[in-house]
């Protein structure tokens, strides 16, 4: 089952999904990206529907890079929020696109920042947001572990245990995940 | 409005509903068949004599729809991809064909797979052959295998919702190597190494696993392939008649086997197969 999970600490944000693809009770793949690269310092959490899921990232990451080049300035990661909670919001109402997203990223003099975004086209400013059968008995827990200082080594942990929890106790725990932090240098993926 | 000008939207119904058809409508649909000719609305041509017509186009839809009760696999390995397919299509119990071809050869580097219904994939797989065609003749290179597959995946996002049902596989080589690419109806299209899709991919699936390695040699792996299909077909009820195998290396694909399911099975298992029954004597 999908599962995604964010955190945002002092100077980063940090988000994990389930990689795996599945077709009714089929696992098919085991290192499916759900986490798309906006440029070079916004990252683009998704699940939901394969079909929109896919069509609704690349559209968005599409947007993203032709305002890049029409504009010679990157959006903001709250301007990507933004954006794609308008889209998510104009779908809504003409065969909604269910994609769930969190938009996760740094921008200068800011720092960064955690959105979350589901299909209704709600949009919230969060430190910590998930979604699926797993994010239930994960929030509580970051609810617990979360503080404003929170360095990379303590969300990443914090991620570990997430992870170990699903598999855990939910039934239709995915076997594999992928976890990227996004901070001042960049984008980078990790592994636990 | 006047009951006379009343229309409705029944493209593909407005034949005539022959006292044969009816007679056949009321075996194959019971009660949905209830009204006489006289009791139908003054509509501008005749209509169907039932009482909703949506429900028994519906009904009739489903009746006639034949469906790939199906198993097919492609997987990559060291000496290039494989795809094997069973040849049975159904229409629900009924066997309406052993000899379905479940493999489109697109071009001589592309091979296309179905499962789904039988018109939504022959369709558009054949649509994307189309395509695949114009692109060579504009771009003067052949098409990637990630192209291919994206085209036909835009298609099916195209018309999600609608009732398309489709389960394909597009596999081949270009120049960036072998890929194989999952694409279904509901526009889902994802790579992978090893794939099987349909009803019988549980089935395949098990003894794919099983088998696979990396660096086996084509002779194995042709087997592997043949052997799953086999055990799928050995076990689902709607996937059956021969299985087929083709290899796809950098030089195109190739046509391998071709066996009916039948004979594989005794071949397999001359003295019958132990695992799945026992002899009551």
């Amino acid at each position: 089952m999908e599962y995604v999970m964010g955190i945002k600490g002092k100077g980063f944000a940090m988000v994990c999904t389930s990689a795996t693809a599945v077709q009714q009770i089929i696992t098919m793949k085991h290192d499916e990206d759900k986490i798309l690269p906006l440029g070079t310092h916004s990252l683009l959490a998704t699940s939901g529907e394969p079909g929109d899921r896919v069509q609704f990232s690349e559209f968005v990451a599409a947007n993203v890079r032709l305002y890049a080049l029409r504009n010679g300035s990157k959006l903001s990661t709250k301007a990507i929020a933004n954006f794609s909670r308008g889209e998510l919001a104009t779908a809504l109402r003409k065969g909604p696109k269910s994609t769930n997203l969190l938009v996760a990223g740094y921008d200068k003099g800011k720092g960064a920042s955690l959105y979350f975004l589901d299909y209704l086209a709600t949009m919230h400013d969060m430190n910590i947001a998930g979604y699926g059968y797993g994010s239930w008995f994960v929030l509580s827990m970051y609810d617990r572990m979360w503080h404003p200082d929170l360095t990379e080594a303590e969300a990443l942990e914090m991620m570990r245990l997430g992870i170990e929890e699903v598999k855990n106790r939910l039934v239709v725990a995915s076997p594999t995940y992928t976890i990227k932090i996004v901070d001042e240098a960049g984008i980078r993926t990790v592994t636990v | 409005m006047a009951v006379s000008s009343w229309r409705m939207d029944v493209p593909g119904l407005d034949g005539k509903c022959g006292q044969a058809s009816r007679a056949a409508a009321d075996l194959a649909l019971g009660q949905d068949a209830l009204l006489t000719n006289a009791e139908v609305t003054q509509a501008n041509f005749p209509l169907p004599a039932v009482q909703n017509l949506d429900h028994f186009g519906k009904k009739v839809e489903d009746l006639v729809k034949p469906d790939h009760g199906t198993t097919t696999l492609g997987f990559i390995f060291k000496n290039g991809v494989i795809i094997a397919v069973d040849s049975r299509a159904s229409q629900g119990s009924y066997v309406s064909s052993q000899t379905v071809k479940k493999v489109i050869e697109i071009n001589p580097y592309l091979l296309g797979t179905m499962a789904g219904g039988a018109a939504d994939c022959a369709f558009w797989q054949r649509n994307l052959g189309m395509q695949c065609r114009m692109f060579e003749l504009k771009n003067k290179k052949r098409i990637t295998v990630c192209a291919a597959s994206k085209m036909l995946a835009n298609t099916m996002y195209s018309y999600k919702g609608m009732g398309l049902s489709m389960g394909s596989m597009v596999a081949g080589w270009d120049p960036s190597g072998p890929a194989i690419y999952y694409v279904d109806s509901d526009g889902q299209r994802t790579k992978g190494t090893i794939f099987s899709v349909g009803s019988g991919s549980l089935y395949a699936y098990g003894v794919l696993d099983q088998g696979y390695k990396w660096d086996m040699d084509i002779e194995t792996a042709v087997e592997l392939g043949q052997r799953a299909i086999y055990h799928a077909q050995f076990r689902d009820a709607v996937s059956g008649g021969t299985c087929s195998v083709y290899h796809i290396t950098q030089s195109g694909w190739v046509k391998l086997r071709g066996n009916n399911h039948y004979d594989l099975h005794y071949q397999y298992y001359p003295d019958g197969h132990a695992t799945s029954a026992n002899s009551v004597i």
